[in-house]
């Protein structure tokens, strides 16, 4: 069955081989380069290229292995000083390294469709729930997308974070830890899930026993499970970071990791609560001068979409700062981490949970880059071809998060490519689910439908009708900023139906009589 | 899921494959003074734009024939003037007489490709989705596997996405007469099929079949009455679209000689560089260039191929029904191209678009020999720097087929149709001849393999600078012939299943 999904995959990523010039391809380049020939000291002090290493250790470590292998393609590569080093050799063993190292998420995926709970076993293959998933999860657009015609490896590490989730999934709760505690040490934007993890791997790991009513019974806490977690995390953070507190560089690799520097939004406005904040300013504004309720000399002079990564201030609105994200981004997600503690539902609720807490990052966290969106879309796609509901809201989510994607592709060769995975993949996911949960009427709600459909009219005339009119000179970014603000509305829905679902699993009274008793 | 979204999901898969080898290098790319194929089709349009009609296939000061000289049909040209009517609109550098030798830049390179896109959505693609939905049977989910595989064929793909031609455009026309006879409708069928001749001569490979299986469906349903009607009616039919195509080269009898010189250059040779066909095999043992004079050479080409289509082409004039129709269409274009003259090593595309067609019937013999024509051509495809896709392509190609059909499960003595064999060598009756056919099929692919990967890694005996592409085009000649042998042997023995039958009703 993962045959000739695993197949086709490859098949689709190899053609790819393109030589594109995207800048996450030098960032990987430099990263090679730095950890090959400079000594370990160095590896976060370097700055000669303006990509500097900022993931944590465990990843600089990756790369270092990587660029072992490397050598023996094109050691010019390897030289930090050779900037923008592009010979085909090196394309030809960055474009390797990312497949190879997908095969991590293959076998991932493997993993999940095995915990995949089928109803009634279906002799047609196409209809059944874990090929589904396969496919879903091997042909992600936004995988597709981000790593191979871009560049990055994002599969490998969601290949990780896959993997964690089924081990969760089987009960096998300290390797599920393990796996999470090495993907945090590869790339720390997966602290954005933590939550989920912490609660639940405390609730109902740490926990044995519950009461009757589900809440939880304090006296069956076995702290031996608790010393296990926490030896398994701290002995696997000390073998990324060790050696930099040994070297006394601890608060320069954290600077590195957490540039609070930039701005609150990414140069192209991920679709997230921010975006439409963004844009509520803009109109305030707008309508202001129009109105001579305010005086444009008196307005600062901020652009938010200039291009560069920078600091913006909003004009109107009060400005957002990073303590302000921190804290809403707590706040949103504060709900479902009380949900899972209060009503542990196993290992599907703590999905769920990990899905919102990723939705919740992406919609208020601080500097959210577009590609975060996957976090939730990948999680969500086992969810999707168990229960019907969350199927729906996979469409409407995939859909959109994909959509939003599409900027990161913006050269004409790249136009087709875009369109047709897309088309592919969606295509795909609405027969396959439809025809999943057929015989219940429609997946999507009439209102969903038509709003896709206006994704449709979005993406013609952005990607199409706009470039052709005189606007594209004077406000090249007016397609970008209408993509992210249509997009948005698309994923704070979901967010919000995410939430529905939750809550109207647990009982919203117990939820407040809990905050309450927690007040007093 | 639907049929309907499957067809949709494959379509889109091929139309993402070919994209993607698109985004390669091309012929020629970056290499001055003759440049390649790619040069030739942006040439074409540069001259059919700025010359007037009757200057296109002449000599002049503004049209040197030396220099990629238009040397087929009408039709490409007027493909051509087609698209250079568009280029002239994006960017008239680009078809701009004289000054536009060779004129290379990412956005031509990307127009250039969208180019052949168009024409392959236009033509080939739908014509392969009707031949696999009408043409084929099985379930619908086989209908579906056997489109993907079909437009998944690498060698095409790599020829008009990678090296660059618009084989699609031909092929697709032929296939669409084959669709129209399959379905009856002779007069158009043999339309789509004069069409295709007139994009390029190459389709006289298929000329054959299609004349005896009309010709023998004429015979069939009586010379005097209902027979005689439709053979005038397709004969019409031919003329009408042949004048057509040929209208601006009728007034001068000059005109249409020249063009009919320049689409046959009898004076190239018996064969050019390394070709996978009987000639250039031979020209290991034999220099027949230098023995044979060059007409004796014509002569001798022509003989062999008569000789060598004649078999399946009486076959098919007396029994003239689809399968046999197939089955003849891929004995004739195999002849040709390995006893005719002046064969290139792309037109074994020519034979692989019928054997495709026989992808549901004969699954693992379809599957060998496009792997082995795809593997003909390897020598091209380095050249050209495509190394890579060939390689993705090829293998997904080869996983993918045979495990969608289980083409190695089900490939008994009979599903194999080797009961001909078996009458052959009636003295050696123990054999398991499936067997023996699935391990050659392994050493095959094993071979091809290493061939490519010494091809690749290995640097060739310094006395024997060809050594390599002789090989491999030696090892694909036996590939080819034996797929001639096996395939005239098919024709001949197995009385068409009941499911052909019912077929041709």
């Amino acid at each position: 069955m993962l045959f000739i999904c695993l197949l086709i995959f490859f098949v689709i990523s190899r053609v790819f081989r393109v030589f594109l010039h995207s800048t996450d391809f030098e960032v990987h380049r430099n990263w090679l380069a730095i950890t090959h020939s400079l000594p370990l000291s160095r590896w976060y002090y370097e700055n000669s290229s303006e990509w500097t290493l900022d993931y944590p250790p465990l990843f600089a470590w990756f790369e270092f292995g990587l660029s072992h292998v490397a050598r023996r393609f094109d050691p010019d590569m390897l030289d930090v000083q050779r900037l923008q080093h592009r010979s085909p050799p090196t394309v030809l063993f960055q474009r390797l390294s990312v497949v190879c190292s997908d095969l991590l998420l293959v076998f991932a995926t493997r993993e999940c469709c095995r915990c995949v709970r089928e109803q009634k076993p279906s002799r047609d293959l196409l209809k059944r729930p874990s090929f589904i998933l396969a496919v879903l999860l091997l042909w992600n657009f936004g995988l597709l997308v981000v790593d191979h015609v871009h560049f990055q490896y994002n599969g490998f590490l969601f290949g990780v974070l896959l993997l964690s989730v089924a081990k969760h999934l089987q009960s096998r709760h300290l390797q599920g830890a393990l796996l999470f505690a090495v993907l945090l040490n590869l790339k720390h934007i997966y602290l954005y899930v933590a939550p989920a993890y912490g609660i639940y791997l405390l609730r109902s790991f740490c926990f044995t026993q519950d009461n009757t009513d589900s809440s939880v019974r304090w006296s069956s806490f076995s702290p031996a499970r608790l010393a296990a977690l926490g030896v398994i995390v701290t002995s696997v953070c000390v073998v990324s970071f060790g050696p930099f507190v040994l070297l006394g560089q601890l608060p320069q690799v954290l600077s590195r990791l957490f540039p609070f520097k930039r701005g609150l939004c990414h140069a192209y406005w991920a679709p997230n609560a921010w975006a439409l904040y963004n844009v509520l300013d803009k109109t305030l504004v707008t309508l202001g001068v129009r109105l001579k309720l305010l005086q444009e000399a008196e307005l600062p002079k901020a652009s938010m979409t200039g291009g560069l990564v920078q600091e913006s201030q909003h004009a109107l609105l009060p400005s957002i700062s990073p303590s302000v994200t921190l804290v809403c981004t707590l706040l949103s997600v504060l709900p479902a981490a009380l949900s899972i503690w209060l009503r542990p539902r196993g290992a599907r609720g703590f999905l769920r949970c990990l899905v919102l807490c990723a939705l919740g990052s992406f919609l208020f966290g601080w500097h959210v880059h577009e590609k975060a969106v996957l976090m939730a879309v990948l999680p969500l796609s086992i969810l999707a071809v168990e229960s019907r509901e969350d199927a729906g809201i996979f469409l409407v989510l995939a859909t959109t998060g994909h959509y939003s994607l599409f900027p990161l592709l913006f050269t004409p060769a790249e136009l087709p490519i875009k369109i047709l995975l897309m088309l592919m993949f969606t295509l795909y996911s609405f027969t396959a689910l439809t025809s999943l949960f057929s015989g219940h009427g429609s997946l999507l709600h009439p209102l969903e439908v038509v709003y896709l459909l206006g994704l449709v009219v979005v993406a013609i005339a952005c990607e199409i009708v706009y470039p052709l009119t005189p606007w594209q000179q004077t406000l090249p970014f007016l397609p970008l900023l209408a993509t992210s603000v249509y997009c948005a509305l698309g994923v704070c829905y979901s967010f919000v139906r995410l939430y529905v679902i939750l809550l109207s699993e647990t009982e919203p009274s117990s939820l407040l009589y809990f905050l309450f008793s927690e007040i007093k | 899921m639907e049929t309907w979204s499957l067809v949709s999901i494959c379509v889109l898969l091929c139309v993402t494959v070919r994209w993607g080898v698109s985004l390669n290098s091309y012929s020629g790319a970056g290499k001055p003074p003759m440049f390649g194929d790619y040069e030739a089709q942006r040439h074409w349009q540069e001259v059919t734009y700025n010359l007037p009609v009757q200057e296109w296939y002449f000599n002049t000061t503004d049209n040197d024939l030396n220099y990629w000289g238009l040397d087929y049909p009408p039709l490409t040209a007027y493909h051509s003037l087609l698209c250079a009517h568009i280029a002239k609109l994006i960017n008239p550098e680009w078809v701009e007489l004289h000054k536009s030798r060779g004129y290379e830049s990412s956005a031509h390179k990307l127009f250039m490709r969208a180019t052949v896109l168009v024409a392959d959505l236009l033509i080939y693609i739908p014509a392969a989705v009707l031949y696999c939905f009408y043409l084929s049977d099985g379930s619908s989910k086989k209908k579906v596997c056997t489109l993907l595989c079909f437009l998944l064929y690498p060698g095409l793909i790599l020829i008009d996405y990678g090296h660059f031609q618009y084989n699609g455009v031909s092929l697709g026309l032929a296939l669409w007469g084959v669709l129209a006879l399959g379905l009856g409708w002779d007069a158009l069928g043999s339309m789509a099929f004069s069409l295709a001749l007139n994009y390029k001569q190459m389709e006289l490979y298929h000329a054959l079949p299609f004349f005896c299986y009309l010709l023998g469906k004429s015979v069939k349903q009586g010379l005097m009455g209902r027979g005689l009607f439709l053979l005038v009616k397709i004969a019409v039919t031919v003329v009408v679209t042949f004048a057509l195509c040929w209208l601006p080269f009728l007034s001068d009898p000059s005109q249409a000689l020249q063009v009919v010189r320049r689409i046959f250059p009898v004076a190239r040779g018996l064969f050019e560089d390394k070709v996978a066909n009987t000639w250039c095999s031979l020209n290991v043992l034999i220099k027949i260039r230098s023995v044979l004079s060059a007409d004796s050479q014509l002569y001798l080409s022509f003989a062999c191929t008569l000789l060598a289509v004649l078999p399946s082409s009486i076959r098919l004039l007396t029994k003239p029904t689809f399968w046999q129709f197939k089955l003849a269409l891929v004995n004739s274009s195999l002849a040709f191209f390995l006893f005719s003259y002046q064969v290139h090593e792309k037109s074994i595309l020519l034979a692989s678009l019928p054997v495709c067609l026989l992808l549901n019937d004969l699954p693992l013999m379809a599957i060998w020999f496009l792997q082995a024509s795809t593997f003909s051509m390897m020598p091209l495809f380095l050249k050209d720097g495509l190394l890579v896709p060939y390689v993705v392509t090829s293998l997904a190609f080869l996983l993918l087929s045979t495990y969608l059909f289980s083409a190695l499960e089900h490939s008994s003595e009979d599903e194999l149709r080797l009961g001909g064999y078996r009458k052959l060598f009636f003295c050696l009756p123990s054999l398991d001849l499936a067997c023996i056919v699935r391990w050659k099929f392994y050493i095959s692919i094993v071979a091809m393999a290493a061939l490519t990967f010494t091809t690749v890694a290995m640097a060739p005996p310094p006395r024997l600078p060809d050594f390599f592409p002789v090989l491999v085009s030696v090892f694909a000649f036996l590939h080819f012939l034996g797929t001639l042998i096996y395939f005239n042997i098919v024709q001949f023995s197995s009385p068409p299943s009941r499911k052909s039958q019912k077929k041709n009703n």
